[in-house]
């Protein structure tokens, strides 16, 4: 059997900042003093013209990729999740959001699977808050490869994006020939009892889960939803439709994500039971990545589980 | 300065003072007090410094100005209208729910509005994030921006002022409309930002402590701005709040809040009477 890659979405972030710029892209990225753990110390180090450091200054972060974009720039401005989308929530909302400037905000070290850094640094609410912000495109790719396309597509999408990195290296779920496209999900296997849609690193998590179910009789469909918004209304409409039930897996609160957002198209759609894997409303603790993710029951067998229980709600 | 340019634009602040005041009193809601103490300077800035062009607004090579003390919009909007950005008549409409004259300015909606503002604290962020724009793409167009004594108690204007001075920004120029007064009360009884000069000198800035009203004062440390290089510019000036309307002159009260009939024509006749002075 061959081995699993496994990267780091924000690897694959800093990455593809410098394929853009390598590329003719003429963007501009700021950093608030974490080039090292987002990774745009890469693009820092390839294309040194067109890297700021702003410092410790998150909320002057934003302004000033706000007014870089009011002069025609295209800006990927970076920190982790908790500082980005959430010491700068009102900045990314006056800003860079009511105006529709055209501002990529990439957060790594989003959600449980910082680590050790613990509770203060696990950031499992920037999908709420950044999906309440009107006109917001989120995306939260499930490994690199899908990283990367997020980060090319952001670059072509004229107005403000937010990109979801993690700092754990994750294995690869998708092959070269993936194709992504903001604001739609795609179905990695087929199934007509449930339907689990997953993003980030659960995914992988997910498709694991399908397995599991298999074994028990239980034909899943598993979604990867890369874009939480806008969310792809029509997949989860059909497979509202043809599963007649639905888990959602995602490393975030279960409160205003992903899960939430499907429950939204579902409860008004086509009403069947939903039910939601993620952090459940706690904050995290310091630990392992990869236990800590077993902790918080952000894993194949609870998505497992969870899977059947949605499924005995039909 | 020569007198009949000072005069024309003492003729154009008190007729954005008045267009202030008008529009104010037809929302029946806006911020007046601090709308009328940076009148003499947006007539400075619009007349006589920036490169703008009403009828081509989006002008890449532009000056930009971002109004950082966003609720001061009705005297940008007189400003704007007096320059022939839109109609004066439209003044009229500020804050009705059909208009596109926003209680905070939103650069989508109003023609020569280079930024939205409106939450204190970040229009100098973006003013920094254009001013190290037009450094990137080689341009020589500057930015001003405008603050008041109040919001520099925001911690992101501190932020934006320790970046500036160390990225050297010296295309941009900060003004502190310097009034004394914010919501609360005096700016040093709620939580005093003195010695506000000695501060932005302290993040690396040139800095100017000028008369708000005073034109010959404002074109002086406007030029000086242009010559000094490797540093950003704060002109701190002292200002009366409600300038120009007697009784709303350094009253707190002012801050927000519209003129009733009586108070409107009153104001209406102080205006109408200085501007006939000038005019005289």
């Amino acid at each position: 059997m061959a081995e699993v890659i496994k990267c780091a979405t924000r690897d694959a972030y800093g990455k593809a900042l410098v394929e853009l710029a390598d590329k003719g892209k003429n963007i501009i990225v700021l950093d608030a003093d974490l080039a090292a753990a987002t990774k745009t110390g890469m693009f820092k180090k390839a294309h040194p013209e067109r890297f700021v450091d702003v410092g410790i200054a998150e909320a002057n972060l934003m302004g000033v990729a706000a007014g870089l974009a009011a002069t025609g720039h295209t800006v990927f401005a970076s920190s982790f999740a908790m500082f980005a989308a959430g010491r700068a929530f009102e900045q990314i909302r006056n800003s860079i959001g009511y105006p529709h400037l055209n501002v990529k905000i990439g957060a790594t070290h989003a959600g449980i699977s910082v680590g050790e850094d613990g509770a203060s640094h696990q950031c499992c609410e920037d999908i709420a808050l950044m999906r309440s912000i009107p006109g917001m495109v989120i995306l939260n790719p499930a490994d690199d490869i899908e990283a990367r396309l997020c980060v090319l597509a952001a670059a072509d999408y004229d107005g403000p994006v937010y990109m979801r990195f993690g700092r754990l290296a994750v294995p690869r779920v998708f092959d070269e020939s993936y194709d992504f496209k903001i604001g739609k999900g795609n179905i990695l296997s087929e199934g007509s009892d449930v339907t689990i849609i997953a993003s980030g690193l659960m995914v992988k998590e997910a498709v694991e889960a399908g397995e599991l179910l298999k074994n028990e009789g239980i034909s899943a469909r598993i979604v990867n939803m890369a874009t939480i918004k806008p969310i792809d209304r029509e997949l989860v409409i059909d497979s509202a439709k043809k599963t007649g039930a639905i888990v959602t897996a995602e490393e975030h609160n279960i409160i205003g994500g992903l899960g939430s957002a499907v429950a939204e198209v579902v409860c008004e759609s086509v009403p069947v039971p939903v039910v939601r894997v993620g952090v459940n409303d706690v904050y995290g603790k310091s630990g392992p990545a990869v236990e800590l993710l077993h902790i918080f029951g952000l894993d194949a067998q609870n998505i497992a589980a969870k899977a059947k229980q949605a499924v005995a709600l039909k | 300065m020569d007198c009949i340019k000072k005069k024309e634009l003492a003729c154009f602040a008190v007729k954005a003072r008045m267009g202030t005041v008008e529009s104010v009193y037809c929302a029946k809601a806006g911020h007046p007090g601090g709308s009328l103490s940076i009148c003499d300077v947006l007539a400075y800035l619009y007349n006589c410094e920036m490169k703008v062009d009403p009828k081509n607004p989006k002008w890449e090579d532009r000056d930009r100005f971002v109004l950082s003390k966003g609720h001061a919009a009705p005297a940008l909007y007189a400003t704007l209208a007096l320059k022939g950005f839109f109609p004066v008549d439209d003044l009229k409409t500020l804050r009705k729910s059909d208009s596109y004259l926003q209680g905070h300015p939103n650069m989508n909606k109003v023609p020569g509005v280079d930024m939205s503002t409106g939450s204190l604290g970040q229009g100098i962020s973006a003013a920094v994030g254009m001013a190290l724009g037009a450094k990137f793409d080689g341009k020589d167009f500057r930015v001003y921006t405008i603050l008041g004594d109040g919001e520099i108690e925001e911690g992101e204007v501190w932020e934006a002022a320790m970046f500036a001075g160390n990225r050297q920004l010296d295309n941009l120029v900060a003004f502190v409309d310097f009034n004394g007064l914010q919501i609360d009360g005096t700016v040093d009884e709620v939580n005093s930002p003195y010695p506000i000069a000695d501060k932005f000198r302290a993040f690396n800035w040139n800095v100017a402590e000028i008369d708000g009203h005073d034109f010959d004062a404002i074109e002086a440390a406007l030029e000086n701005a242009r010559n000094t290089k490797g540093r950003p510019t704060c002109i701190v000036m002292k200002t009366v709040k409600g300038k120009g309307v007697s009784y709303m002159e350094n009253e707190v009260g002012w801050h927000g809040k519209a003129p009733n009939d009586e108070e409107y024509q009153t104001a209406k006749a102080e205006l109408d009477k200085a501007l006939q002075e000038l005019e005289a």
